[in-house]
């Protein structure tokens, strides 16, 4: 008798437990447009965005990156394995750059229209920035002809001096695949021109895509102020 | 570096006989190109090269994640990878529900294609190459000015739901190459150097070719209707994107 009281007992306690279980799995979980056409707006059910009809995706698979076992996040550019050579010709790998916030651009040095133009808001950001735990890249799309040697000169024409500015240079198959990392287009359309997207990015500490600003001409402030907020 | 190594494995792993054989890759006479648009000189010269004779396949992917687990539906890192990677399949060795194991396979990112490649220690074809090998029909190495070719691939494009196709269901061309077009859009390792997107119509020296008419006539073939439909479509795209209908095949140097 007194045993199956204690049957009757533990079946009542796991039922609990399997119920207290579900209703836990089913209110943790809400969902959110992809492409965060409503910002922050969050829902309980799946279902569809209603301004840009794509599958809502749980929260969670969002927000939360997965951190492999060196603490790289999933979404980061550490998990690039590509090699490069500095204007100082050291060869380094992009995740020996970990734990400083780095503005990234993609340039040639022969380049006459918009690069000049690229760089100069580079050292407008730097000013603006003024801190030595910022990097800021400039990485070459024309590995052929941007040895580290021209890149090294490239920097003392252009005044970008102290070990904030690194110039890199990849290979080819490398350098494309940095580019579509940056969603940066590029094509060689005589021996010495490119026509290229011009795009500034800024990196977190860890490696992840945190802000672009497109185009030529415009404010920097918007960038500076993500690149400020990154660095604190 | 880690994919070299795990590539080197697999190589090995190949030779006392456990992967299955490789698509067969076809010699590509090179030659010069028109490419659509883009190129001050006009012209491009394609060094020869070969090319898988057929798109990669379903069961040939699933081999692959197999191999190499951290390309599987679920550990894939999502900066290689937006959330449509692999979207059909069940789960991370487990084909979509009536899905073809020899039919293309679609829904993988231009990395992913990039690193299958890498891995057969083939890569993707540029654009240029891919474009030189598609421009052959059955019979002609170049049927540019072909008409009725023409016709055959817009076609091929208004047809609804061909990745469901078996590979080699199309038609093989002068080169022995099948299915270039009719069955699915294909990655190149160079797609990004087509430059139409939101971002460029803002910059200054973007193309806006493909966009507005009158710029259009500046394109070196205006018959040529179903390129403008790829160019375009290469432009839209970015590396992380996974879309049904885009599969890829690998090519390599001669």
């Amino acid at each position: 008798m007194k045993f199956k009281y204690i049957i009757q007992l533990v079946s009542l306690v796991l039922l609990v437990i399997l119920f207290a279980c579900q209703k836990q799995t089913d209110t943790k979980e809400h969902y959110i447009c992809p492409m965060r056409c409503e910002e922050h707006k969050t829902y309980d059910q799946p279902g569809t965005c209603p301004v840009c009809k794509m599958d809502l995706v749980k929260v969670s698979s969002i927000e939360e990156p997965v951190v492999d076992e060196d603490g790289i996040s999933d979404k980061s550019i550490f998990n690039l394995t590509s090699e490069w050579k500095t204007q100082n010709n050291e060869t380094i790998h992009l995740n020996d750059l970990k734990g400083k916030v780095m503005v990234v651009v993609m340039i040639y040095t022969s380049c006459e229209a918009a690069c000049p133009r690229l760089v100069a808001d580079m050292r407008n950001i730097y000013a603006k920035v003024d801190n030595p735990d910022v990097d800021f890249l400039l990485v070459s799309i024309d590995p052929e002809k941007d040895t580290p040697e021209k890149l090294k000169a490239y920097a003392r024409e252009e005044h970008l001096v102290g070990e904030q500015w690194i110039l890199l240079q990849g290979g080819m198959d490398d350098v494309r695949e940095f580019s579509n990392v940056l969603s940066m287009k590029y094509k060689k359309i005589s021996p010495i021109d490119f026509s290229h997207t011009n795009i500034i990015s800024v990196f977190d500490k860890n490696g992840v895509l945190h802000y672009q600003q497109e185009g030529l001409g415009v404010s920097n402030d918007k960038l500076v102020e993500e690149v400020k907020k990154l660095s604190n | 570096m880690k994919y070299i190594i795990a590539c080197l494995f697999l190589f090995s792993l190949s030779l006392t006989g456990i992967s299955q054989t490789p698509t067969a890759l076809k010699q590509i006479k090179g030659g010069t190109l028109a490419p659509l648009y883009g190129l001050d000189s006009g012209k491009v010269w394609v060094d020869d090269f070969q090319l898988d004779e057929f798109a990669v396949t379903n069961q040939q992917y699933l081999d692959f994640v197999e191999k190499y687990p951290e390309w599987q539906k679920s550990k894939v890192k999502s900066i290689f990878a937006d959330g449509n990677y692999l979207v059909d399949w069940q789960g991370d060795l487990q084909l979509g529900k009536g899905m073809n194991s020899n039919s293309p396979i679609t829904n993988v990112s231009w990395f992913a294609a990039k690193a299958y490649c890498a891995c057969q220690d083939k890569r993707l074809p540029s654009v240029d190459e891919w474009e030189l090998a598609a421009k052959a029909s059955e019979s002609n190495p170049n049927a540019e000015y072909d008409s009725l070719f023409n016709q055959r691939i817009i076609e091929s494009y208004e047809t609804p739901n061909t990745y469901a196709k078996t590979v080699g269901s199309t038609y093989k061309n002068f080169w022995g190459v099948s299915d270039m077009h009719g069955l699915v859009w294909e990655w190149t390792s160079d797609f990004n150097s087509v430059l139409i997107s939101g971002e460029s119509r803002q910059d200054g020296d973007a193309d806006r070719n493909l966009f507005c008419a009158g710029a259009a006539i500046t394109a070196s073939n205006l018959r040529d209707y179903a390129a403008f439909m790829r160019y375009a479509f290469r432009g839209s795209i970015k590396a992380d994107y996974n879309i049904r209908n885009l599969g890829f095949r690998c090519a390599k140097s001669k």
